[in-house]
């Protein structure tokens, strides 16, 4: 609670001095080495002052030498420990650098400085029905979604009957996904990206799938992972699902963590600061 | 809480060297690659009615028209002009395809890595197998024109699997050198287009290379498409295995154009892959 008191505290002034209460968060267990760590990791994207996207006009004017090189930082020296087993929720504005920290634990941005490494096998649950196709079936899907996670087609087959029965959608197993709604969709695609039976859990944005039963039944699952020692680390503008789902939360802006600490305390604090109004120096834009 | 902690599964420091671990990423993602190629070819052929068989009809209908272009109307002397054709606008589709898909799947690849990992190479590799796998049934048309033409089929079409895995190497590379440049750049696809319909001009497909004045043939003796285009093309229409001096050539070309390919693609695909 120490944390709330302190926060409730600094919101206001977060026009005088940036905020930075970071309490110590959960100790990770001095023999369990952590599942994801970053050591000062920071991302830094290069792009040119006026983007060039086509091959003749680079030419041109490389030979002007009329190239403006620029950076954009997204995540400004970040140190983190993520303990197995425990459940981190991601808060910020937009642009803060939530998706980008996400992306740099998925293995998917490499840090431009700092060292990322995470034990375990991950299931990044990045955006619902990535590389679905329309015309495949939901069978086909499901196999063409294990592909993407890596795994191969026997592998997949075994897994077919389960996640249908899962996202409740057998009769529909051999019709083209394009007649799918976008719930049946996306209740399919979350019950693939959960079915792999992953270490670590990237969520991004998600938990809003089909209907109140649905969500529901995607709780359940997540606090079987959480049972079952699983790590799961969550990106949402939903501070209801941060409460609900961790047991950690983060609050990150400009790139940087302004607040580690337990979900109902960062979420407050959070949620004092948008609604203050402070003025705090403009966010970086991140991809 | 589980009592045992999975080894490390990622270590952003541990790099190695991108042309061996760009590698082995691939190979880690086969199974995609297998899955992708077999996508694309469902979805090409589901909601056409003539389905697969187009794949194979549609060389027959080029042919046909050619044929009568080349031998009633421009009088080729050509002996069995519609196999000599065959042959080598099979190839030059193989390659064609196998390069210009790679460019055009840029969008698709930047829409999914940039939100898990994939290794890009996978795209390029589904290109080629497209493209491969569209070989492989079009040889069943030459087949039936072969036998409707009663061309000789000799044992040197024992040879034909070294020839497709010769101009399979050679397309990844190019594959992977327009793949990594149209990653980057929008233009690339449109250029390489213009570049290829150039290069077609300057591959014997529908002529013989001795038709070709001496002062130009060095260009036709330039492209690395028209040694390739000897392996495949000996042992099916002149029913022979070919030389040692042209499969030597050949190789050495694929190979080069593969080792450049990759090291290009892995020493900036990873830039170029993240920006747009």
């Amino acid at each position: 609670m120490k944390t709330t008191v302190l926060e409730a505290d600094a919101a206001p002034q977060a026009e005088a001095e940036p905020l930075r209460v970071t309490p110590p968060p959960a100790q990770p267990l001095p023999h369990l080495p952590p599942a994801i760590e970053l050591e000062s990791v920071s991302v830094r994207y290069a792009f040119e002052q006026e983007p060039i996207l086509s091959l003749k006009e680079y030419a041109i004017r490389s030979l002007q030498g009329r190239i403006q090189h620029g950076e954009l930082v997204a995540l400004s020296n970040i140190s983190l420990a993520i303990r197995p087993g425990e459940s981190v929720g991601v808060i910020g504005p937009n642009g803060a650098g939530k998706s980008t920290l996400l992306k740099v634990m998925a293995r998917v941005r490499r840090p431009s400085e700092g060292r990322v490494r995470v034990r375990g096998r991950v299931a990044p649950l990045m955006e619902l029905g990535l590389g679905f196709h329309g015309e495949l079936t939901g069978r086909e899907n499901i196999i063409l979604q294990g592909a993407f996670l890596g795994f191969s087609r026997k592998e997949m087959l075994q897994r077919v009957d389960r996640v249908a029965a899962f996202a409740e959608l057998e009769p529909f197993l051999d019709v083209p996904v394009r007649t799918y709604s976008t719930g049946m969709a996306s209740r399919l695609a979350f019950a693939v990206a959960t079915d792999v039976d992953p270490d670590i859990l990237l969520i991004d944005e998600v938990l809003s799938v089909g209907d109140e039963r649905f969500r529901a039944k995607c709780h359940d699952r997540m606090m079987s992972f959480r049972e079952r020692g699983k790590t799961f680390f969550l990106v949402s503008h939903s501070l209801g699902d941060v409460v609900v789902n961790c047991e950690r939360a983060l609050w990150i802006s400009e790139g940087r963590v302004v607040m580690d600490g337990a979900p109902e305390a960062v979420t407050d604090a959070y949620h004092a600061w948008s609604q203050s109004g402070a003025a705090t120096p403009q966010p970086q834009p991140a991809r | 809480m589980s009592a045992a902690v999975p080894p490390v599964t990622y270590d952003s420091a541990r790099r190695g060297l991108p042309i061996v671990s760009e590698a082995l990423a691939l190979w880690d993602f086969r199974h995609l690659v297998s899955e992708l190629v077999s996508r694309d070819i469902k979805v090409r052929y589901k909601r056409s009615v003539l389905g697969i068989a187009w794949t194979m009809l549609s060389p027959l209908v080029n042919m046909v028209a050619l044929t009568i272009v080349f031998s009633e109307i421009l009088k080729t002397q050509i002996a069995n002009f519609p196999v000599y054709l065959l042959t080598g606008s099979l190839l030059w589709t193989f390659f064609a395809q196998g390069t210009s898909y790679a460019a055009s799947l840029t969008v698709d690849a930047g829409d999914i890595t940039r939100r898990i990992y994939v290794p890009r190479s996978v795209f390029v590799a589904v290109s080629v197998g497209v493209a491969l796998v569209n070989l492989l049934l079009s040889l069943i048309p030459l087949l039936v024109i072969i036998l409707v033409t009663r061309h000789p089929i000799s044992a040197a079409w024992l040879f034909l699997p070294v020839a497709i895995l010769v101009v399979t190497l050679f397309t990844a590379g190019i594959g992977l050198l327009v793949f990594t440049m149209s990653s980057r750049f929008v233009d690339v696809k449109e250029t390489y287009l213009v570049i290829l319909s150039t290069w077609f001009f300057l591959t014997p497909i529908f002529y013989v290379p001795a038709i070709v004045p001496e002062k130009f043939r060095w260009l036709i003796t330039l492209n690395p498409v028209t040694h390739i285009l000897k392996l495949f093309r000996a042992p099916i229409y002149e029913g022979r295995i070919p030389g040692a001096r042209v499969l030597a050539l050949s190789v050495a070309v694929a190979l080069v154009s593969l080792a450049a390919g990759w090291l290009f693609y892995s020493r900036k695909n990873e830039d170029y892959g993240t920006r747009g």
